[in-house]
């Protein structure tokens, strides 16, 4: 049987929205897929060295369940709807909101991004960087990690992306 | 209960770390042996079925006991 392929493009550069490539480039290269994730705008920021500065944005977001990730039963189950006006208002609402998640994160059981950002280095995803988005953005290819990442445009996407079996739009 | 080679006990961890970490076990066995998962993630029960599918491990018994999943899965 031939390797499927799954190409994937990473364009948000939230700590939420980190997570939908690692997971599927990770297990798709668990089940044995050939798997290559193109970096581009600011999923770019996926691929820095320090990726503490990810952080999650509830402003804008009604999806966002906003709940404590202690306290009593009755207390975690409260879900707070604080207006956006409030939350734009209010200094370090987003560093706020990023540490409950993470916090909320490490209760699940849920992996980290720097944890499931290796697990696809170790399973050799190849890592593909916005060459363009680099140079747009004044980034330097020493922000960013080395191992298994290329540095390519819209043309090298396709020449993995053309061959692929699933392609997905992040 | 079927006997096994290895374990792995991913108790705790949420997808897509249980079925990360049985692939990595897997790597490391012989072909023929069987591996031992314990989970708590109930998303798990589907994903090790559809792990086994995909990947030719044969998943030999799934069960339910005392609130975690426990699977059998032999090396292809």
């Amino acid at each position: 049987m031939e390797q499927k392929k799954l190409a994937i493009i990473a364009t948000k550069g939230t700590l939420d929205w980190a997570y939908p490539p690692f997971i599927l480039a990770s297990t798709a290269a668990a089940l044995g897929y050939e798997t290559q994730v193109f970096f581009t705008f600011y999923g770019l920021q996926l691929l820095k060295k320090d990726l503490g500065d990810l952080q999650v944005s509830p402003i804008g977001n009604p999806g966002m369940p906003m709940k404590m990730p202690f306290g009593p039963d009755w207390f975690q189950d409260i879900n707070w709807n604080i207006p956006n006006i409030v939350q734009t208002n209010v200094p370090g609402f987003e560093a706020l909101a990023t540490s409950l998640m993470k916090k909320t994160i490490a209760k699940n059981g849920v992996a980290t991004i720097p944890e499931l950002r290796s697990l696809c280095q170790e399973a050799e995803v190849e890592f593909i960087a916005c060459q363009m988005t680099v140079d747009l953005f004044g980034f330097e290819h020493s922000d960013f990690i080395s191992e298994g990442v290329e540095y390519g445009g819209a043309a090298t996407f396709f020449e993995f992306a053309g061959e692929s079996d699933i392609c997905l739009y992040i | 209960m079927a006997d096994f080679d290895d374990e792995l006990d991913a108790s705790g961890l949420n997808c897509p770390l249980p079925i990360l970490r049985a692939k990595k076990a897997l790597g490391g066995m012989d072909a023929g042996k069987v591996l031992h998962i314990i989970a708590t993630d109930p998303g798990s029960v589907k994903d090790f079925e559809a792990f086994a599918k995909q990947t030719g491990n044969e998943l030999l018994e799934s069960a339910e006991e005392g609130g975690k999943f426990h699977f059998y899965m032999k090396k292809v």
